[in-house]
């Protein structure tokens, strides 16, 4: 089996590497590459994202044909993928990051600023909160209830269809963490950053 | 809810861990590599490294020393010291950084951190403040607090926000090193005065010193090395005395 880790100039990805990297151990392949080819052919895709969202929908929009793929791989060949932090809020149909910007449209919603209530709360939401978990899903395999993930973000993907979330974390309010909608899973937390547990999410997707 | 963080703060020269008393008079004290696995295995919430010698002498080292830590630590990893530009940012991030933090650089030319959380994102831009009071402010002090910029502190933590820091480590020149608590007063003026989180810094040399840098300061997160590094307190420690008083922490 091998994954790829989708390679588009969106920010750092070293510690996504790394830690599948070290899930994968000798077991699977780990690609890095924008190669549309390599991630046609792939088994599961990893689509990473720091930033604002405008810039990964750039960056992405920048290598001709990545959508498309990405579209074919998630959507027509409905093969698992995996979007983590701003690669999670581009499942949205809409971000509003620096301008309006189109997203992937996978997951009908809206990716809007936290609600800081007048300052009451800072952001980034910088730190270790607790996971909601709403529904089964498969990435929260053997993950209990309350654990706690590495969150950094200012901005929340809101999906219209409320059945796609898979856990919500507490913050100024229910800010939706995770979703699995079939073969797409997403987390707007940083599994590659949330110690060993998080290591067990990327451990469970690897053996999706 | 949000916890509040616990870094172990690992000064580094020449590759080795170090903890000075008000930046001088250096010990040194291990491997950073196996000193932060032994933080994160033991609940630190975040890991920081400062290059603290990096402006005069050669900084290649510290590249080595992040990609070896970023393949054993799953936490995030700050590093700081020495960063100069947008390049040198790059460079740490690709090496397996999650987080820079930029301390003078930053006061002389606020276009590193501007183009740099454009670049990166905000997420990663930490700026560091060292800041020493002086009649009824606080200026800002750069190269390891060799030199006074005779900025107003607070006015440019404003600015730093504005100019895209994702957080701010604040230092207290005053404090660092002499284990008598966070200079409070700075702490809390700061954070009341910007919307991104504070990491108070400069001064610990007990428990009771974390919980009033969070309750009182109103630090998001404390930094500390002393008390963890020479076995005084374990991480664990620090976080079950935290939660015995109240304030909440991931454990």
């Amino acid at each position: 089996m091998n994954v790829t880790i989708v390679d588009y100039n969106s920010g750092n990805i070293s510690s996504v590497i790394n830690s599948f990297k070290e899930v994968a151990k000798d077991k699977v392949t780990i690609e890095v590459t924008s190669d549309l080819n390599k991630i046609k052919s792939c088994d599961k895709v990893v689509l990473p994202g720091q930033g604002s969202f405008k810039s990964c929908v750039d960056a992405l929009n920048k290598i001709k044909g990545l959508t498309d793929i990405l579209n074919e791989f998630a959507i027509t060949n409905k093969k698992p993928l995996l979007g983590i932090c701003v690669g999670f809020q581009m499942f949205a149909d809409i971000g509003y990051e620096e301008n309006e910007t189109k997203g992937l449209g996978w997951i009908s919603g809206k990716v809007s600023k936290i609600d800081n209530q007048n300052g009451k709360f800072k952001l980034p939401h910088i730190g270790w909160n607790q996971i909601n978990i709403v529904k089964d899903s498969k990435i929260f395999k053997d993950i209990e209830n309350n654990s706690h993930m590495y969150f950094v973000h200012s901005y929340e993907l809101v999906p219209n269809d409320k059945k796609v979330i898979s856990a919500t974390t507490d913050y100024s309010s229910n800010i939706v963490c995770s979703v699995e909608k079939e073969n797409i899973f997403g987390t707007q937390f940083h599994p590659e950053k949330s110690d060993r547990i998080g290591l067990k999410i990327i451990d469970n997707f690897i053996n999706l | 809810m949000l916890k509040n963080r616990i870094i172990p703060c690992l000064d580094v020269k020449n590759g080795r861990v170090v903890k000075g008393i008000n930046f001088i008079d250096l010990k040194d004290a291990g491997d950073p590599v196996e000193q932060a696995k032994i933080y994160s295995d033991g609940g630190a919430d975040e890991i920081c490294f400062l290059d603290i010698t990096a402006s005069n002498e050669n900084r290649d080292i510290i590249y080595d020393v992040v990609e070896k830590t970023s393949k054993k630590c799953f936490v995030p990893l700050t590093v700081g010291g020495g960063i100069r530009s947008v390049e040198d940012i790059n460079k740490l991030l690709n090496c397996g950084a999650d987080k820079v933090s930029i301390n003078t650089a930053a006061v002389e030319n606020s276009k590193v951190v501007i183009d740099s959380s454009k670049k990166f994102g905000s997420q990663c831009i930490v700026v560091a403040i060292d800041a020493k009071k002086n009649g009824e402010k606080w200026e800002v002090f750069t190269h390891g607090g060799r030199n006074n910029s005779g900025i107003d502190a607070l006015e440019y933590a404003r600015q730093m926000e504005e100019s895209g820091a994702g957080e701010l480590l604040v230092t207290s020149m005053d404090r660092d090193g002499t284990q008598v608590g966070y200079d409070i007063d700075l702490m809390s003026k700061i954070s009341s005065k910007v919307n991104i989180p504070v990491i108070a810094s400069g001064g610990v040399g007990n428990l009771d010193h974390l919980v009033d840098g969070i309750k009182l300061g109103k630090a998001s997160a404390v930094l500390a090395a002393s008390i963890f590094h020479y076995g005084k307190h374990s991480v664990k420690e620090a976080k079950d005395y935290l939660d015995s008083k109240g304030i909440p922490v991931r454990l």
